[in-house]
Formats: structure tokens, sequence, C-alpha cells
């Protein structure tokens, strides 16, 4: 099992610790063994421990610590917020987000939806069951 | 002269007790001279109006032994409790106590003794117009129009215990007398109930699933935690 998502100039993570819990960073330099430096569009340029950061399958062509608009439009030419919303990563957190703010009107739409689906996919199994039964 | 909104005082404190200016520089700035030199060398003297005749007292007859303590004037007009600024006009509402608890209710007006008042609708979930404290409700984020409502004449009052007539101790008569019937709600009230439910049922109607949140209880499911959850 080797690695497949290494640490790079370009590598797209996520930070998932700390103040900037859940956005998405560029690894634009390396300090040490423990640290890089990340920048991403609407933050300033920062060091951060690798611990604080998880890497992602997205990855970006730039040069070594290159200038804000640079990485802006690095990151623009490469979508990376599109593929990051395509991924199933991705779709996880928004929908988790999704979740977490509903409104307790919208949980009971939701449930409501839910016996509405079920209803239907039970039916539909009922009928394909009258068949198999029958053939 | 227009009336200034702050007073600036004329001679500043170096320290509270010390003014700036000493008293014969404040006769200079206040112009006393000049109110002088208009009033041709004397300052203006008025004469003290004349009181009107009063009636003189005659002493009291009673004077108390000890000396009697007066109590200190209160003023304080009690506000009814502030309102959560969550809580608005057609703010759907879920009470936490009492025999509705779980009910999802219309939010209509805050009353002068700070409680709530509420509706169910009566049709739709059961719940009257009725009181309910603050503290014992959670406000969702869900609206209902409510300009369609009248609800002036519902006060304290209209809630309050109605005072029972003094009745007259017959022995024989005792048990009979109590079994009068004090549980029919008055047809006056049942009536105010379908006037405020008529228009907010429409309005109700008007949003898809409404009637049917409105009318379903809330519980807490596995999983759910209230301090994550949003209302």
């Amino acid at each position: 099992m080797p690695f497949k998502r290494y640490v790079e100039i370009g590598r797209v993570a996520l930070v998932n610790y700390g103040k900037d819990y859940g956005r998405l960073v560029v690894i634009v330099d390396v300090i040490d063994q423990n640290r890089a430096l990340v920048d991403a569009p609407d933050m300033v340029r920062t060091q951060m421990n690798f611990k604080r950061l998880s890497l992602t399958d997205i990855k970006i062509d730039i040069k070594r610590v290159p200038k804000k608009k640079t990485l802006i439009k690095a990151m623009q030419e490469a979508d990376v917020q599109g593929k990051w919303e395509k991924s199933s990563w991705g779709r996880k957190l928004i929908v988790q987000k999704k979740r977490a703010s509903l409104n307790d009107f919208d949980r009971f739409k939701l449930m409501l939806a839910k016996i509405k689906r079920g209803g239907i996919i039970r039916q539909e199994l009922a009928k394909l069951k009258k068949e198999a039964a029958s053939s | 002269m227009a009336p200034k909104n702050s007073k600036v005082t004329r001679n500043p404190n170096l320290i509270p007790g010390i003014g700036k200016y000493s008293r014969s520089q404040m006769y200079h700035k206040k112009g006393l001279w000049a109110i002088k030199a208009k009033n041709g060398g004397q300052f203006p003297h008025h004469e003290k109006k004349a009181k009107p005749e009063t009636t003189s007292e005659k002493p009291p007859k009673f004077y108390p032994a000890d000396d009697v303590k007066k109590p200190l004037v209160n003023k304080r007009k009690p506000k009814p409790t502030k309102l959560r600024t969550s809580i608005t006009p057609g703010t759907v509402l879920i009470i936490l106590t009492g025999r509705f608890k779980g009910k999802r209710v219309v939010f209509l007006k805050q009353l002068p003794s700070g409680l709530l008042l509420i509706t169910g609708p009566f049709k739709i979930n059961g719940v009257p117009l009725r009181r309910v404290n603050q503290s014992y409700v959670i406000a969702t984020s869900t609206k209902v129009d409510i300009s369609g409502v009248d609800v002036n004449k519902l006060d304290d009052k209209y809630f309050g215990k109605k005072a029972e007539k003094k009745k007259k101790k017959g022995e024989g008569e005792f048990f009979e007398a109590e079994k009068e019937d004090k549980n029919v709600l008055p047809q006056e009230k049942k009536d105010d109930q379908k006037l405020v439910d008529a228009s907010l049922i429409q309005s109700i109607e008007a949003v898809p699933d409404l009637k049917a949140y409105l009318a379903a209880r809330f519980s807490l499911k596995s999983g759910m935690k209230p301090h994550e959850l949003v209302f």
C-alpha cells in the first residue's frame, strides 16, 4: 500500500484543526519537517503544522511561494473548488453542513419526504416480489 | 433664550471641589457686571410673590410616641419582561411544559404582564388562546403571516380568574350549590378563538406542510443534540 497523496508544492489540503477548520488551502512551501507554508485566496499566508492538514487528491501547478494573484489564477484554472465539490469527500462535507443548518420545520419536511420515499420503494419492492413469485 | 441641550459649566473642575476660576473671575465671566449695569448699578431685585391665603391648620390631636419613619418614595414602574429577539409576532414556538408540552404553536403578542399570548390554532392542534411564559418556550425560526389577526381586545384581564360571587352559607343547600357548572367555557371566548384562528389558518394553509407541522408534537429523537440543533 504505497502513499498516493504527497506533500508537495501545489497540494490542496483541508485544515482539520484550529481557527481555520474546514478551509481548503494550498501548500506553497515546506518550512521544515513538521510545518508548511500554506495559502488560500481569502486568507493571509501562514505556516501550519502538517498534523493540522488533511491532504486531498487535488494538486495545482504553481511555483514555490507564488504571488497571491498567481495563486488565485492557478486555482481557478485548475478549478479546485469545482473538483472539490464533485469529489465524494467534498460532497459529504457539504451534506453534513446542510444537515447541521436545518431548521425544525426543515427537519419535519425531511421526515415527511423520507416516509414518502420509503413508501414508494416498498410499493416497487412489493410489485417486484409479486412478479418473482408469480413467474 | 433657546434651551441648551448639554450644560457646559463656565468653571471647570481642576479637582472636585476646586474650580479653575476665582470668585472675582467668575463674577466677570458670568457677566454680573453687565446685568448690574443694565439695572442701574444694583442687582435686579424682584419682589417675592405674595402667597395665597391658606386657612391656618389646626394642630394635630395625636402625636405618635416615637417618630414614625416615612418610607422612601418609590417611583419604579415595572416593565414587561424583555422579549427574546428571536420571538416576533407570528413565530412558531415549541412549548416545553404543561399539558401542551411539545406542541408547536403560533405566537401572537406579548401581554403587559410579560407573558406571551399564543394560539394553536385550536382547530389544528387543540391549543386555545393561552398565556405562556417566555422561559418555557423554544423559539423556532419559522414565521407565520399574522397580519390579518386582531388581538387588541385580549389582555391579562381576559385570562384572569373571574371573581367568584359571594355564596350564602345555607347549610342544607351547601353541596348542591357547589355543583354549579364553573367549567363551561363561555361562548364569547369560543367566538374569540374562532375569530383569531380564521385568518391565521388561511395564512398557514398557504405554506405547504405547515399545517401538518403545527399538528405534530416535537420530541427529541436518538442522536439529536439540543445544543447543536438549529431551531
